[in-house]
């Protein structure tokens, strides 16, 4: 039969992981079979996947490559890595959404935003104390190449205008509205879907406070428009952004791009 | 016509910004789809919609 270790397809005639691990990888500490982690043994069968890992190294730009595309599968490892996203507004959705598609390995971000970091950002937003005073696009390149230093970010520290969004967002297949102020988000997606006809717009409407997790949810309104969110909770006196539904919100955005990409 | 999916009575010729406000909404928060395609808001005044038409139309909440 044949499998693929760690990247490379080969024959074999090993019978289980354990004995492959043994055999060839007793060094290694981690075993991911067809993208999930396992601890104990299991049959090889034709066309599996294993990923022997080591725990404790800084990979390079090619063992990282391949232990995200072991936990993805090839296939949407691929569509990520060739992927060009924008994320327009770097505020609690945006912040959130750059993180999670950054571990997924978009390979190129395009953010967009005019602030800076300020204290009260950070109930909510993905930043640190040490990102106070920072521009939210340097900020976020610094945390996003933490997470992965081998992705492509282009900043854009500028307010983001009907005028300028189609070419700041034009290479990019997903944009994804992140703005707070309920008339800047329709500017943005009248501007994308006006000038950039093949590009999908995944915007958030709605998840202030604590209401119930289950009202946010994803939908496909327009040919290339998806709406995240309840639709009805927005932010005002009274009825805060919190952390745990504008997190959901930007679950929400980031799964509906991974699927958009696959698709 | 069709609205977010539901069967609303209008008159045929009407344009585009009178349904508009007459529904309730706020031109300034809201993307508008008239058969498949986007609408921009500089044309809500010129765009006439009729009887057959299918529209869909986004009204945004704030937060971000």
């Amino acid at each position: 039969m044949f499998i693929t270790v760690n990247g490379s397809e080969q024959k074999t005639d090993v019978k289980t992981v354990v004995q492959l691990h043994d055999l060839s990888f007793s060094d290694y500490d981690v075993t991911i079979l067809n993208g999930y982690q396992i601890s104990e043994d299991s049959e090889l069968k034709d066309g599996d996947r294993i990923y022997f890992g080591k725990k404790n190294i800084f990979p390079d730009s090619k063992e990282l490559d391949m232990l995200m595309s072991a936990r993805h599968t090839p296939f949407i490892q691929d569509r990520m890595r060739n992927a060009t996203v924008g994320i327009a507004g770097l505020g609690g959705l945006g912040s959130n959404v750059a993180a999670m598609l950054s571990r997924m390995g978009v390979g190129h971000l395009i953010i967009a935003d005019f602030d800076t970091v300020e204290p009260t950002n950070l109930n909510r937003q993905n930043y640190y104390i040490n990102s106070i005073g920072k521009r939210k696009t340097d900020a976020t390149e610094d945390i996003l190449h933490n997470i992965n230093p081998f992705i492509t970010i282009t900043k854009h520290f500028i307010r983001i205008t009907a005028d300028n969004a189609a070419d700041i967002f034009r290479e990019c297949s997903i944009v994804c509205e992140a703005f707070d102020s309920p008339s800047e988000k329709a500017m943005l997606v009248n501007a994308i879907l006006e000038k950039c006809p093949d590009t999908v717009v995944v915007a958030g409407s709605g998840m202030a406070g604590t209401d119930d997790s289950n009202l946010i949810r994803t939908e496909k309104k327009f040919k290339n428009l998806y709406i995240c969110g309840d639709n009805t909770n927005g932010a005002k006196p009274g009825m805060g952004l919190m952390a745990p539904r504008v997190n959901i919100c930007a679950g929400h955005m980031a799964n509906a791009v991974v699927r958009i990409l696959i698709d | 016509m069709n609205i977010n999916g539901q069967n609303i009575r209008i008159v045929s010729g009407t344009r585009l910004s009178d349904i508009l406000f007459s529904n309730g909404y706020d031109r300034t928060k809201i993307c508008v789809e008239l058969n498949g395609n986007i609408i921009p808001k500089k044309d809500y005044e010129s765009v006439i919609v009729n009887d057959e038409d299918s529209m869909e139309i986004v009204s945004f909440v704030g937060g971000g």
